[in-house]
């Protein structure tokens, strides 16, 4: 679903490499965790997922599309492809719970009927019912990041990023966050999330990437966050 | 396509930065109404000037008793005059030569200050001079030829050439007309800036949603639509307002023209149109391009 072939980035002023030779294959399906302290290439992996950058040297494939081959307006439909959560939601604040989910729908130019029927199925199936016409600020952290969690889900994407999804979160409500992460990834999406939260690493044991300085320096299946020796 | 939806956006965009969109439809307005000035300024001036051109004689005043000037010793006598008509007539610019004597000049004078019987009274026949009206073929290019051909001559008192006069007051209206559009010109550049800038604000307020329709895959034509859209509304908006503002001027202004003009110089409807529908080409067109150019500055994929 994800594959990174020796891949490189450098960015313009710096010395240092953001990714040095990233060489690996994330498979459909998979759920994975990107650990590493700051700094060490985690959100640059993302980014270059997103196209949001390209890679300095390297090939980068996701869900079928070679990145370095894909025009420009080839990219939003690489992107509707995948999801995204972010460690500070990213709401709008002046529309409700519902108009914020349909509004990721009515910008792709979805028809008004099904993001009438679609809506509140995600809305549920995050968590949210009851709670489709409250405004994001009546909600508590957890909340506000299931109902970004929906709107990243409502398309279907085959792969859903998540950039530190309980960064701002205390640890009891994260465990509900991941209970939604794991449902999304049983209907078979593929969940790569970036995070410095060892308790979630260690609890859910699944495939971890360890970067550090931009070099991969540990992928493991079932593993933890701390180094296992 | 959800029109509704763009169209959300766009009063949305237009409500949050409020008096940058008052701002910039009053310069739209204020520009293009002055822009049409200047057109409709040109379509009179060439409508009347045409009118003159066709009309202009220059006229050949010829000595009498009463003649001030020093070079007339008496009045013309019938040879000297015979001699001019001959010369004039032989001459190929002139179309015509008519004689108008000092009792037709009269009657002529009478009935043009007709409403002011004491000015009337206080001239008698024999002040008028008699003179040669000469009816040029091509006014435009010959009337210094044909001037000069009998400037001086025997039996002339002087000549009036209508042309010189004309010259003065078509002057008078290019200045105007000029100064009218570089005024527009400089309140288009200073639309075009408000323009950039309305819509840099519009995308920095925006940027929350813009950044959220570029992760989930919208296409750069939805994104870009709704700015795109509210420089257009805006230029529309400011057009709307300058129509009025030039149906006004021509209405009111230049139709009072014509009370000084014994002949028809008023502009047609299709001339008023057709100056309306350039405004309105220039005034969206401008609007959209800058809102465009903007765009691809500060809303990248």
């Amino acid at each position: 679903m994800i594959e990174f072939q020796n891949v490189t980035k450098v960015y313009p002023n710096q010395a240092r490499a953001a990714l040095e030779n990233v060489d690996l294959t994330v498979n459909k399906g998979e759920f994975v965790f990107l650990v590493g302290p700051s700094g060490s290439g985690k959100s640059s992996f993302l980014r270059l997922i997103l196209r949001e950058e390209r890679p300095n040297d390297g090939r980068i494939l996701v869900a079928g599309n070679d990145l370095a081959r894909l025009t420009n307006w080839k990219v939003p439909a690489l992107r509707r492809k995948i999801g995204c959560v972010f460690q500070d939601f990213r709401l709008l604040p002046s529309k409700t719970v519902e108009q914020n989910v349909a509004f990721a729908l009515e910008v792709i130019g979805k028809p008004r009927r099904f993001i009438r029927r679609v809506v509140p199925e995600v809305l549920d199936l995050v968590g949210l019912e009851g709670k489709h016409d409250r405004m994001p600020d009546e909600l508590s952290g957890g909340e506000q990041q299931r109902v970004a969690m929906a709107r990243a889900f409502v398309n279907r994407p085959m792969i859903l990023l998540a950039d530190e999804p309980t960064g701002n979160i205390d640890p009891a409500t994260s465990i509900g966050i991941m209970k939604v992460l794991d449902r999304i990834n049983r209907t078979g999406t593929t969940v790569v999330m970036a995070t410095h939260d060892a308790a979630i690493v260690d609890s859910m044991r699944k495939r971890v990437i360890e970067l550090e300085y931009g070099k991969v320096v540990r992928d493991q299946n079932r593993g933890v966050y701390g180094q296992a020796y | 396509m959800r029109s509704n939806f763009v169209f959300q956006e766009i009063w949305i965009g237009l409500r949050r930065n409020l008096t940058m969109t008052v701002a910039l439809i009053v310069v739209v307005a204020i520009s293009l109404s002055l822009l049409g000035t200047g057109l409709l300024f040109v379509k009179q001036v060439e409508s009347t000037r045409t009118y003159w051109q066709s009309k202009v004689e220059i006229s050949v005043y010829l000595c009498y008793d009463a003649s001030a000037n020093p070079s007339c010793h008496g009045a013309v006598t019938p040879a000297q005059q015979n001699q001019l008509e001959a010369t004039l007539k032989a001459m190929p610019q002139v179309e015509n030569v008519s004689y108008v004597s000092q009792a037709a000049a009269f009657q002529l004078f009478k009935s043009t200050f007709s409403n002011d019987q004491a000015y009337v009274s206080s001239i008698k026949e024999s002040d008028m001079p008699p003179s040669l009206e000469i009816k040029l073929a091509n006014p435009d290019a010959d009337y210094n030829v044909v001037a000069s051909a009998v400037t001086g001559a025997p039996g002339v008192d002087s000549v009036i050439d209508e042309m010189t006069i004309l010259e003065k007051f078509y002057r008078l209206l290019d200045g105007l007309k000029n100064a009218v559009i570089i005024v527009a010109l400089i309140l288009g550049v200073a639309a075009i800036l408000l323009v950039a800038n309305t819509i840099r604000l519009s995308a920095f307020n925006r940027r929350r949603e813009t950044g959220i329709m570029r992760l989930v895959g919208a296409s750069n034509f939805y994104i870009q639509l709704p700015f795109l859209l509210e420089g257009v509304i805006a230029g529309l908006l400011g057009w709307v307002l300058a129509a009025a503002l030039l149906v006004g001027v021509k209405s009111l202004l230049l139709n009072n023209l014509q009370q000084y003009f014994s002949y028809n110089v008023g502009l047609s409807v299709s001339d008023l149109v057709e100056v309306v529908v350039l405004a309105l080409l220039v005034g969206v067109g401008l609007c959209g391009l800058t809102s465009f150019l903007t765009l691809r500055r500060y809303l990248r994929v």
